[in-house]
């Protein structure tokens, strides 16, 4: 196991590289799902007013 | 030919909805992709034999540069349906698309850095492929900038279509800057068609990565678009009447 992380002595590149890409990929699914839920309840909102600005 | 099922699909409310059923579909199977490259990248592929285990920041490094450029193309081919056709559902996809091209191409920037210390011996040179991709990122960044500067919505979709549109010669020059100009960047790996320069085991993972990636970026697009669609159709008849169910 510790032979796993150490990564043959490039674990402090390599993991980092692989949380970065964790990290991106999680942000891009939570931003996207939070942008849409945001438009979603404005519309709403939009809508119960009856339009008006 | 009939284009009415074109012309359709490109109706905001059809879109909304197929887009809405469609990103599961991708999601899913990419997020399971991405989990068994990453296990088959770390634990399965054999270290490299000049790099050792560095090699495998390749797993995250490649798939993040090839959907900096496949997100740009998209972008950019969308910008252009909707200025030449004036679809605006196409701008629509422009704009969802540019926020995802520019975290995948600062990814692909920060992993080649972290990459490049141990092999090169530097985080960063100013050579012609870690330049072109450095402006790549400068070019999502002023698309969406320059959208959000302008509060008229039609021009603000032709202006960030047509420098979008102006980027994409920037695309060549990543591809090729290795083989164009002197350059510590390894060449392609599995663009030599039909003949990549790299073991079966280590070349899967890659291969079930670049595909993860892939699916994922028409997945997180779907979703974009839906906020996108919802954010500029807010008056419209049919978006009242399907939030009033």
């Amino acid at each position: 196991m510790n032979d796993f992380l150490a990564m043959g002595g490039y674990g402090a590149y390599v993991w980092p590289c692989f949380a970065l890409a964790a990290a991106v990929l999680a942000w891009n699914a939570l931003a996207a799902r939070r942008l849409h839920d945001r438009a979603r309840e404005q519309a709403i909102r939009r809508a119960a007013q009856g339009g008006g600005r | 030919m009939n284009w009415t099922w074109l012309h359709k699909l490109a109706s905001p409310p059809h879109a909304y909805g197929i887009a809405g059923r469609l990103a599961p579909w991708l999601g899913w199977p990419a997020g399971a992709l991405i989990v068994a490259g990453v296990y088959g990248g770390l634990a399965l592929a054999p270290p490299d034999y000049q790099q050792g285990d560095a090699f495998r920041i390749v797993y995250v490094h490649a798939p993040s540069a090839w959907l900096s450029m496949l997100v740009y193309g998209t972008m950019a081919a969308a910008a252009a349906i909707g200025l030449v056709w004036r679809i605006k559902l196409a701008h629509a996809v422009s704009a969802a698309a540019a926020p995802i091209g520019a975290s995948f191409t600062a990814l692909a920037l920060a992993t080649g850095a972290i990459w490049g210390k141990p092999m090169w011996g530097t985080w960063w040179v100013w050579d012609a492929r870690l330049t072109s991709e450095l402006i790549l990122l400068f070019l999502y960044a002023g698309v969406m900038a320059l959208r959000a500067s302008i509060d008229d919505r039609d021009r603000a979709d032709r202006a960030a279509a047509v420098l979008a549109i102006v980027g994409v010669v920037n695309l060549p020059v990543i591809h090729y800057s290795v083989y164009w100009w002197n350059t510590l960047h390894q060449p392609a790996t599995l663009t030599k068609l039909g003949k990549p320069s790299m073991a079966g085991d280590m070349l899967w993972p890659l291969l079930v990565m670049l595909l993860g990636f892939t699916l994922y970026f028409g997945a997180v697009l779907l979703v974009r678009l839906r906020a996108e669609i919802l954010r500029r159709e807010r008056d419209a008849a049919w978006l009242r009447a399907g939030l009033a169910r």
